[in-house]
């Protein structure tokens, strides 16, 4: 954040693609993270089978059995294609830390603008509750909402937006508060604008950089969360795949089947470097303008 | 401030965990019990009084040390605690002992010559671990370590009395999580440090350069990141539910997850009490000792 008050840049939009290219960083991360749409999109294609149909139990890597059944990745305990959940798993696990993500977005940015433009009591409050939020510890939330709210898709987006919107929101605060007095703020409130529009309009629009460095990371640590809920038995419900919980039914098996909890492992881990390796060269990127 | 926020945080979880009586009497008595059996209990546990007097009662009894009874367990929760709260302050001593001094080590090597060969080694070997979550990291590191080379246990149950060598592959997934975060601050405070006048003027002197990094450029460099590694302690009560889960270790963060499993309220209210206390408390202390650190804060 820079003190001189540079223009709005024209169109935020336009300016991430060139910027992605130019680190090559960003453009390994970028690859990952591409890779892994892209399978998320093309599951139905990809996965050889149906995540959930049941074959032949503990087949190894690259084993065909006895009806002529070919499994690059091998079988879990009750005979469903690793490969094929694993790419089901992708869909799942990139639809729920996306749409966590986005919803904890929606709620943190709205926050932050509203406790930062319109200061008073409004902040005040906003900003206790975001305290409050912010001195547990993340999992120890997480894990009380789950146990009260229950297990399923909808309760994780839940649980995630509650415990990420108050950092997301301290983000936004702190740079409303560095973009309220710049004076395009003032010729629009003097324009007449309403508040709203200057939120969202004025303001907003000159964070966008930043938040896009910030929600590369969070997706990572979404994602993370995800694959520890899942892992921990508090994550999305069984039979559809999601890699933490594979990585829970089954590793108690690997001393004779390590296969069924490392190929899971290595797709969240990439996922997240993936992720995490964006966020990094598109912040350098950020820094050398 | 920080009483208040733990009054607001104990308000928080009495609400979330036990404002309805109705679905805790389910979880203490059963889904087969009988509406009269409900009935009968509530009233005997005091859940017919209004609920902000329900929770000054509760209030009152955690203050005193008094968590009230595990349904699993069936013992005082304070009985079950304290011995996982010392398996675990074990455990993370342990942790803090070897990653403190190891990631403070990489970030200054790493921020001393900012785009070096080793500065990028260490650089994109704490982005690799802080990408890893704990799982998987225990995965991988049990693959090599216990399924293939052997060395160590595969489990840190400690049931025949406390074995050292059982808290190696827990401390050893902490530390590689923990490591590239405090490291990454470390080498970014370090890097800094390094382009500034007084560092410059301690190389013109003529000064070895060992000394110009350890009396000069470390006590300035370790002022931001102390923060980071005492929050760390913060970081590390989620940490241990997945490494203690994972190994079997019968500490604190075992058990919170086995209250949220098992529905056992009262324990997982004391859990949940316990860790944000200590989150409170390092949060106090980094703010006090950041401003000892660094005497610009204190006139703020």
């Amino acid at each position: 954040m820079s003190e001189a008050s540079a223009p709005p840049p024209p169109d935020t939009r336009r300016l991430i693609l060139p910027k992605v290219l130019s680190s090559p960083v960003a453009v390994i991360g970028g690859g990952i993270v591409g890779f892994w749409c892209l399978v998320a999109l093309l599951a139905p294609v990809i996965a050889p089978y149906s995540p959930v149909q049941q074959l032949t139990p503990f087949q190894q890597p690259g084993a065909t059995d006895a009806t002529g059944n070919f499994f690059w990745l091998g079988t879990d305990h009750l005979g469903r294609d690793l490969l094929s959940r694993i790419v089901w798993g992708a869909r799942r696990v990139l639809f729920f830390s996306i749409a966590a993500t986005a919803s904890a977005y929606a709620v943190g940015v709205s926050m932050g603008l509203v406790a930062g433009y319109l200061r008073g009591w409004i902040d005040d409050v906003v900003s206790t509750i975001a305290n409050i939020v912010l001195s547990f510890p993340v999992l120890v939330l997480y894990v009380v909402l789950i146990s009260v709210f229950g297990a399923s898709g909808s309760n994780i987006v839940l649980a995630v937006t509650l415990a990420s919107a108050p950092g997301i929101m301290r983000i936004v605060r702190g740079i409303v508060l560095d973009l309220r007095n710049r004076d395009y703020v003032a010729s629009a409130q003097i324009r007449g604008e309403s508040a709203l529009y200057i939120m969202f309009v004025e303001i907003l629009p000159n964070a966008t950089t930043l938040l896009i460095v910030d929600a590369c990371l969070r997706l990572g640590y979404v994602t993370i969360t995800i694959g520890v809920l899942g892992f921990l038995g508090l994550g999305l419900p069984p039979p559809e795949p999601d890699w933490g919980g594979m990585v829970n039914e089954t590793r108690a098996m690997a001393t004779f089947a390590p296969h069924l909890t490392l190929f899971p492992c290595l797709a969240i881990s990439s996922l997240v470097l993936g992720l995490n390796l964006l966020a990094d060269g598109l912040r350098e990127t950020e820094l050398k303008d | 401030m920080m009483l208040a926020t733990m009054l607001a945080v104990s308000v928080l979880t009495f609400l979330l965990l036990e404002v309805n009586g109705d679905s805790v009497v389910v979880k203490v008595l059963g889904p087969y019990s009988t509406d009269e059996q409900r009935a009968l209990w509530l009233t005997a546990n005091g859940y017919d009084e209004p609920a902000f007097l329900r929770y000054f009662t509760w209030l009152g009894d955690v203050l005193q040390g008094d968590f009230g009874d595990s349904i699993r367990y069936r013992a005082p929760v304070a009985d079950v605690l304290w011995p996982r709260l010392t398996n675990t302050a074990i455990l993370a001593g342990v942790v803090f002992a070897i990653m403190v001094p190891l990631s403070i080590a990489a970030g200054v090597l790493a921020g001393m010559n900012e785009g070096g060969a080793t500065d990028r080694i260490i650089s994109t070997f704490s982005i690799l671990t802080t990408s890893i979550p704990e799982f998987a990291s225990a995965v991988f590191l049990s693959f090599v370590f216990v399924l293939s080379l052997g060395w160590f246990p595969a489990t840190s149950t400690m049931t025949g009395g406390f074995q050292p060598i059982q808290l190696v592959m827990p401390a050893m997934v902490l530390v590689l999580f923990g490591f590239g975060y405090v490291a990454r601050m470390m080498r970014a405070s370090m890097a800094e440090v390094m382009q500034s006048n007084y560092i410059r003027t301690a190389v013109l002197r003529g000064l070895p350069f060992h000394r110009v990094i350890l009396r000069h450029g470390l006590r300035n460099a370790l002022i931001a990141p102390f923060t980071v590694i005492v929050l760390q302690i913060n970081w590390l009560l989620s940490g241990v539910i997945v490494v203690e889960f994972f190994f079997a270790y019968r500490g604190f963060g075992a058990l919170l997850l086995e209250a949220s499993l098992t529905q056992d309220i009262k324990l997982l209210q004391a859990c949940a009490m316990v860790s944000v206390v200590v989150a409170v408390a390092t949060q106090a202390i980094a703010d006090i000792g950041y401003g000892f650190l660094n005497p610009r804060v204190r006139f703020t």
